[in-house]
């Protein structure tokens, strides 16, 4: 892709007996988690068990009450925030702003003029299927599209941590199904250090190198499973279905 | 269709007050019928304009000082919270202030000129303007806001990206409301004290006796308002296009 790469560090992200409270819920208790560079790593668990939690506490936006957050060894919230892009489960695209501009957010953000951010963004539309679309407002969009804009305003800044929160969850199971084979097939091409939140086992399996399984409330990983596929998979193949079941039975389901 | 049932109201309200100012037990003082309304405004016309040009003058003056300062305080309140805090009882305080009190003591403060008109539109416009969009500044998300965060934006930067765009069309509204109530505004300033505007001749006219002038000039300052509420509705429709389609869920 052609987006900016930051120089390689040792980009893997670590929890480390990491606890988070919200008054008096535990949400995580005790975590311990890493990822490696260039890694794809799936956290599934049942819904409140602070999946997002961790998702927010890696991007920046939480501090944990105990424990430590890193990235590349940078534990300090702004030095996470700058080394992560945090696409939430919600497009959250700007009405006012046609599909280029939405992609262009993130660039200005980091105070690149817009005309520049927009310029950077075009030729990245074809790429995601959505050429002749960069005028469109995101109401003009289908839910597919406008998760790819959301996409390409993530992943434009360049940055090597992709923490991405349920990001099919708001479509329908077409839409989503050919959503993951494209971002499997967009991190085939430019890899990178992926911590992804879902509750879909199978979506787990299909894009992730591992999966995690947390339990419920308050969350702590109950198990890490290799998923020892081959790219790009078959959700039909036997292999595929023996690593499901395992994450299902860690689940206790 | 909508032009067509608007007309037709119009129309069967007009005949009714021909009706009613018709009945002899009506006082032809109290009431002037459509007809004599007309006549008025046709016979009156130069003098009416003259003075409609006045008191619009104060009205968009008016108006313009209150978007202003109203962007401004709600846009400061909204950046610095103890501003907020400590300015928001003001803020309602001051719409509670009869304004026909007030009048006379800016006149007196300001002697007779535009400047006691002014600061009663302005003060009159100012919270509807001031309220509405500090509402839509505060109306955005805050999954949207954690967002423009994680991408590392400035406080200005979600400001201009974010929270203004998103707060346009409260802003609108507030501004609707203000361009009805200016016209009121402006009436006030000139019944405390006035030589010349809408205000000023409809008192003297209902002073003299004159009742047709005054509902002539009372017709006016409802196209006054009306005309400056369709303009106000009419730039929100190309300032915030997006608005204006239904979202998808």
């Amino acid at each position: 892709m052609q987006t900016q790469t930051e120089a390689p560090a040792m980009e893997s992200l670590s929890f480390s007996k990491v606890t988070r409270r919200y008054r008096r819920v535990t949400a995580l208790d005790g975590v311990d988690l890493s990822v490696r560079r260039d890694e794809v790593l799936a956290v599934v668990g049942p819904s409140g068990c602070g999946k997002s939690t961790l998702l927010e506490l890696m991007a920046g936006l939480q501090e944990p009450d105990e424990g430590t957050v890193s990235v590349g060894g940078a534990t300090s919230a702004s030095e996470r925030r700058a080394a992560c892009a945090y696409m939430p489960q919600r497009d959250l695209l700007l009405p006012w702003r046609d599909a280029l501009s939405n992609a262009a957010l993130a660039l200005e953000c980091e105070g690149v003029p817009r005309s520049e951010a927009r310029r950077r963004a075009e030729p990245l539309f074809e790429r995601f299927g959505l050429s002749e679309f960069e005028h469109a407002r995101p109401a003009e969009l289908s839910g597919g599209m406008r998760q790819r804009v959301a996409f390409l305003r993530t992943l434009l800044p360049g940055r090597q941590v992709l923490l991405l929160d349920e990001p099919f969850g708001a479509l329908d199971s077409i839409t989503r199904a050919s959503m993951q084979r494209w971002l499997a097939d967009a991190l085939a091409q430019d890899p990178r250090t992926v911590l992804l939140v879902t509750h879909d086992v199978e979506e787990a399996v299909f894009l992730a190198d591992r999966v995690a399984v947390l339990s419920p409330r308050p969350g702590h990983v109950v198990a890490e499973i290799e998923v020892d596929l081959p790219r790009p998979r078959d959700v039909t193949g036997a292999g595929f279905g023996a690593v499901k079941r395992r994450a299902l039975e860690a689940l206790g389901l | 269709m909508r032009y067509a049932l608007a007309t037709v109201l119009l129309a069967l309200f007009v005949l009714a007050w021909q009706g009613v100012a018709t009945l002899h037990s009506v006082d032809d003082l109290t009431l002037a019928s459509p007809v004599e309304t007309f006549e008025a405004l046709r016979d009156d016309w130069s003098l009416l304009k003259d003075n409609a040009g006045v008191t619009l003058v104060e009205v968009v003056l008016g108006l313009a000082i209150s978007t202003v300062a109203g962007v401004s305080f709600a846009v400061g309140m909204h950046l610095f919270r103890p501003l907020r805090d400590a300015a928001y009882p003001l803020l309602v305080g001051s719409q509670a202030i009869p304004v026909v009190v007030l009048a006379p003591i800016f006149v007196l403060a300001f002697d007779y000129g535009i400047g006691p008109k002014l600061a009663i539109v302005a003060l009159i416009c100012f919270f509807p303007i001031t309220v509405n969009l500090l509402d839509g500044l505060r109306s955005v998300e805050p999954e949207l806001l954690k967002l423009m965060r994680s991408m590392g934006a400035s406080r200005l930067r979600t400001l201009r990206s974010v929270e203004l765009p998103a707060s346009l069309p409260f802003l609108f509204s507030g501004l609707k409301v203000a361009a009805t109530v200016s016209v009121i505004g402006a009436v006030f300033g000139e019944w405390a004290g006035a030589d010349e505007g809408l205000g000023r001749l409809v008192l003297l006219g209902n002073n003299q006796l004159q009742t047709p002038r005054v509902y002539a000039g009372i017709v006016l300052l409802t196209l006054m308002a009306v005309g400056l509420f369709a303009l106000v509705a009419l730039a929100e429709r190309f300032a915030c296009p997006w608005n204006r389609k239904e979202q998808p869920a």
